[in-house]
């Protein structure tokens, strides 16, 4: 009934969860699962095997990978390579395309017999589909779209799984006692994949599907790839426009410093309630949340509900007329100037550097 | 095959829409002096991804004649939504509530809804359909709809963006899936879960009549009493096996900026193409290899 978040308010209330903790010996080793389509894994599979390896370390346990699908083989060994002790491996044609019920069968008989006291996946569609069912079926505690993840050293080996909440603007911890293994779904792009190193050794196992294909009801009819959506909470450079661009105009030129960088456009609330750009492109509290490498922030004073949204971008820089304007309290470098001029002298700077390289 | 305008008192379909009343989160603010979230005067709201699942399922009242049924789980000021529910076409509204329901986490809430819904089908006839929205504003864990489709042994339709075809008599459903990098079409058989994304639909406005009809409407009201064979150690807190620990509101991360002064747009493009080049921090994106050429 509570969103996870809610009931520390609802305390003090003597529950099961404040007695002593069970017996946990029998559950070892942090498992990832390895979300893949047609054989390329998700990044945020490697992002989760960099976190599971500090985790794993932290308790001294195995750091296992899940991979499932059909001629996947190749993404075993890449696991071991981006940090995983062990690859669990379940090829078949079956698996050809994630469905719940195949893929959490196969899921769950390996979690019952590996016993593992972390699972990790990405907060996907995919990874929150299966966790959700996964979870149900064993059960046990799952955290939904972790930002945060640690570790309390043995004896207690709690996992800390800590996650925004009402709309970004708290941080909670939660903490999964009285159950096994713990579970959580963790946000792309927040975690830092270990560099990949082919020549890591592990082990590979495989492991047996669980389903035939005449049990499973469900059909995939298609899959419509759209590779121009605009993926924000994803994308690794985003220029943003707001209120300082007065129109709609202006954002065809933020467009064309985005493609020059390899990036996508934002905007401002302000500019998306004016009409300018569609609701997809906010950054901020009622739009998405954003942790790009490069963020450049464009006529966006940077009012607390937009800052929210984009303050943890690894690099950001802000170009606005008004130096006092508040943006420039989370920039890194800042420009004060017109960002008519400003911004087209950009495009122009970086198609440069570019082409010089192209030429070398 | 089952002639299904006869069963169940002439209606082809059963569908139960799963909602929740929250605190609209986006009107939450921080009170700077305190530092802590301010909740007065913040509106409750139902769950704005459930109306598209409850939209969906009236679709599919005014084409195939289904019956609606609302369940929330929550505290008796939830009646309030169920009202509003039923303004807009649904047939009947259910509320679970109970002390002992109280502070539950998504585990705990599949589970009391998963046996609400039985309930539902007892009373009503068997369940074909289930819709949920994709996640809550408050929880945003989008795991209790899979939940439910994991305890009833339902096939499971998360993240959904259009209906694309429901068969009551062959009992086949077909929609769109909204992944991150495309659009899945998935077909499977009822009955079935499906949880809704805003793109689902456009949810339509009350009649005068339906506002009439809702603001005189008493829901139906199922404490813990009503489920005699309801395992205790499964619901509430008891049930819950995530607690929350420590909480914080993050401190907005100021930044030291370092302001690039040039005489001309051009000479402050470059100094800041530069930095960008060799900064650090946009290491993982490759370009050192190209500033170091």
């Amino acid at each position: 009934m509570s969103g996870q978040a809610e009931k520390n308010e609802k305390r003090p209330v003597k529950s099961a969860q404040d007695e002593a903790m069970p017996d946990w010996s029998a559950y070892r080793g942090v498992m990832v699962y390895v979300e893949q389509r047609e054989g390329v894994a998700k990044p945020v599979s490697w992002q989760l095997l960099g976190a599971g390896r500090k985790l794993a370390d932290k308790l001294d346990v195995p750091l296992m990978a899940v991979v499932i699908g059909y001629q996947v083989h190749h993404l075993a060994r890449e696991a071991i390579g981006y940090g995983a002790d062990i690859a669990y491996l379940c090829d078949d044609e079956v698996l050809t395309l994630y469905r719940t019920r195949p893929y959490s069968r196969v899921m769950l008989s390996l979690i019952e017999e590996v016993k593992p006291e972390i699972v990790l996946f990405g907060a996907t569609a995919t990874g929150r589909d299966l966790a959700g069912a996964i979870a149900t079926h064993l059960p046990t505690g799952l955290t939904a779209d972790t930002t945060e993840l640690d570790v309390e050293p043995p004896p207690s080996r709690l996992l800390l799984a800590s996650r925004p909440a009402f709309s970004e603007k708290m941080m909670a911890t939660i903490l999964c006692k009285q159950y096994r293994p713990q579970m959580a779904t963790a946000r792309a792009g927040v975690f830092k994949a270990l560099p990949y190193d082919p020549n890591r050794s592990g082990e590979i196992i495989e492991i047996q599907n669980q389903m035939k294909e005449e049990e499973i009801a469900a059909r995939v009819i298609e899959f419509i790839r759209e590779t121009n959506r605009i993926d924000l909470e994803s994308a690794d450079i985003i220029v943003a426009g707001g209120r300082g661009l007065g129109g709609p105009e202006p954002f065809k030129m933020l467009k064309e410093l985005a493609d020059a960088l390899g990036g996508v456009v934002g905007a401002s609330r302000a500019a998306v309630d004016a009409g300018w750009i569609g609701h997809e492109h906010q950054v901020g509290q009622t739009g998405h949340t954003v942790r790009p490498k490069l963020y450049i922030a464009v006529g966006i004073s940077g009012a607390v509900q937009h800052t929210v949204g984009m303050m943890n971008s690894e690099l950001i820089v802000a170009i606005n007329k008004d130096k006092d304007a508040p943006i420039f309290n989370f920039a890194h470098y800042g420009l004060v100037g017109d960002l008519f001029e400003i911004v087209p002298a950009l495009i122009e700077e970086v198609k440069k550097q570019k082409a010089c390289v192209m030429k070398e | 095959m089952q002639n299904f305008t006869n069963r169940r008192g002439g209606f082809t379909l059963h569908i139960v829409v799963c909602i929740k009343q929250v605190p609209d989160s986006r009107e939450i603010r921080i009170d700077p002096n305190t530092n802590t979230l301010i909740r007065q005067g913040v509106p409750s709201i139902v769950n704005f991804y459930d109306m598209h699942g409850l939209e969906e399922a009236l679709r599919l009242k005014d084409r195939f004649g289904a019956r609606v049924t609302i369940v929330t789980m929550g505290p008796p000021p939830a009646e309030k939504s169920l009202k509003e529910c039923i303004s807009l076409g649904a047939d009947e509204a259910v509320l679970v509530t109970d002390r002992g329901f109280a502070g539950a986490d998504t585990l705990a809430t599949s589970y009391v809804l998963a046996k609400a819904i039985s309930k539902i089908a007892d009373e009503w006839g068997p369940v074909d359909m289930v819709f949920c929205g994709k996640q809550t504003l408050d929880g945003d864990t989008g795991q209790v709809g899979p939940g439910i489709a994991c305890r009833l042994d339902l096939e499971q339709l998360t993240y959904v963006c259009a209906v694309e075809e429901v068969d009551p008599v062959k009992r086949i459903v077909r929609v769109r899936r909204k992944l991150e990098d495309g659009i899945e079409v998935v077909e499977t058989r009822m009955p079935v879960l499906i949880t809704a994304l805003a793109e689902l639909n456009q949810v339509r406005r009350a009649s005068l009549p339906g506002v009439i009809h809702g603001f005189r409407y008493k829901p139906i009201v199922w404490t813990l009493k009503d489920f005699p064979d309801i395992d205790r150690t499964k619901i509430g807190l008891k049930g819950s096996p995530t607690i929350v620990g420590k909480t914080w509101i993050p401190e907005l991360k100021k930044a030291n900026c370092e302001f690039l002064e040039a005489d001309t747009p051009q000479a402050a493009a470059r100094k800041l193409v530069e930095k960008l080049w060799s900064d650090s921090r946009t290491e993982q994106l490759g370009w050192k290899e190209v500033a170091g050429k």
